[in-house]
């Protein structure tokens, strides 16, 4: 059956285009495109990404209004039923202001926008995102925010690395996040949120292809299922 | 009745905002500032019946990021008519 896949655009989002192509890039089958408004989602989804951007300019806070437009709901009773969901930069930030993932991206530490390849250290491979890539393999990928400091209180912290849901690890100071974490998983596995951006690391064109087993893990692990 | 929420970061949590306008007064030769804090301040005109339970949860559903920031509700004196 072919893989099916949602990603949600808000208004402001910029990288939805770039995750719609790296996705059928890697399944071969386009994924639906859905407008923050929309209160219901396409039927049957095998993914749901939300992608980076500045959703309504990064009002309040990063992705705090998109986190409670409408399609979040849906979104968030997806995640409950199982489905994998991805959200990268502007997406992890809409992430942790609905609740799914714990913490919180503040302020880069420099108070810089950055916008570089950066290395990564992939610190779970079991995850249904992941499992492409070797445990504490080296990887690059873009980063590209200005709101990419992850903050946590230190129990958080030690929980979700206790319960390996630390997905990704900057390789070198970033932008100030609490123990260089650049993405994480939530407690069933099924959500993660990131900064880099993998969809901008699938094609040799782009520079490196860091980021394309990320999309070939969650498809190849539908097909096989 | 007009409200005003004040949201801050918690206390421990790094404020590079903060610290950034705390450089930028020390540039301009003001001595004497230990420390600069940034916050917001969220003004509302609601209803005269808007309940506190209401005002709070505004503010743990959305005004503030529990995560990070705390807040205070501020009710203001109705303004007396100049006229």
């Amino acid at each position: 059956m072919a893989f099916q896949s949602a990603v949600i655009t808000f208004p402001g989002s910029n990288c939805d285009r770039d995750m719609a192509v790296a996705l059928e890039s890697v399944s071969g089958t386009a994924p639906h495109r859905v407008w923050h408004g929309e209160s219901e989602l396409p039927e049957r989804l095998d993914f749901i990404a939300l992608p980076g951007g500045f959703s309504y300019g990064d009002y309040l806070r990063s992705g705090a209004m998109a986190a409670r437009s409408p399609v979040m709901k849906s979104v968030v009773a997806a995640a409950a039923r199982g489905v994998p969901v991805l959200g990268v930069c502007n997406g992890f930030q809409v992430l942790t202001e609905s609740g799914l993932l714990p913490g919180a991206l503040m302020r880069n530490a420099s108070q810089n926008f950055i916008c570089r390849t950066v290395p990564l250290r992939v610190e779970n491979s079991t995850s249904l995102f992941t499992s492409r890539y070797e445990q504490g393999e080296e990887i690059h990928i873009p980063v590209a925010h200005h709101d990419g400091n992850f903050f946590a209180d230190e129990d958080t912290l030690d929980r979700i690395e206790g319960e390996g849901r630390v997905a990704f690890r900057y390789l070198e100071p970033c932008n100030g996040s609490r123990r260089d974490i650049a993405g994480i998983l939530n407690q069933a596995g099924n959500v993660l949120g990131m900064m880099p951006h993998p969809e901008r690391a699938v094609e040799d064109a782009h520079g490196g292809t860091g980021g394309r087993r990320l999309f070939e893990s969650v498809v190849t692990r539908l097909v096989d299922a | 009745m007009k409200v005003h929420v004040h949201v801050s970061l918690k206390p421990g949590v790094l404020d590079p905002q903060g610290r950034a306008i705390h450089h930028a007064l020390e540039g301009l030769g003001f001595t004497g500032v230990n420390d600069v804090r940034a916050g917001r301040l969220i003004e509302l005109d609601v209803a005269d019946d808007t309940g506190d339970d209401d005002l709070d949860a505004m503010c743990r559903k959305l005004l503030a990021n529990m995560v990070i920031e705390n807040y205070r509700i501020e009710k203001l004196p109705e303004a007396v008519d100049a006229a």
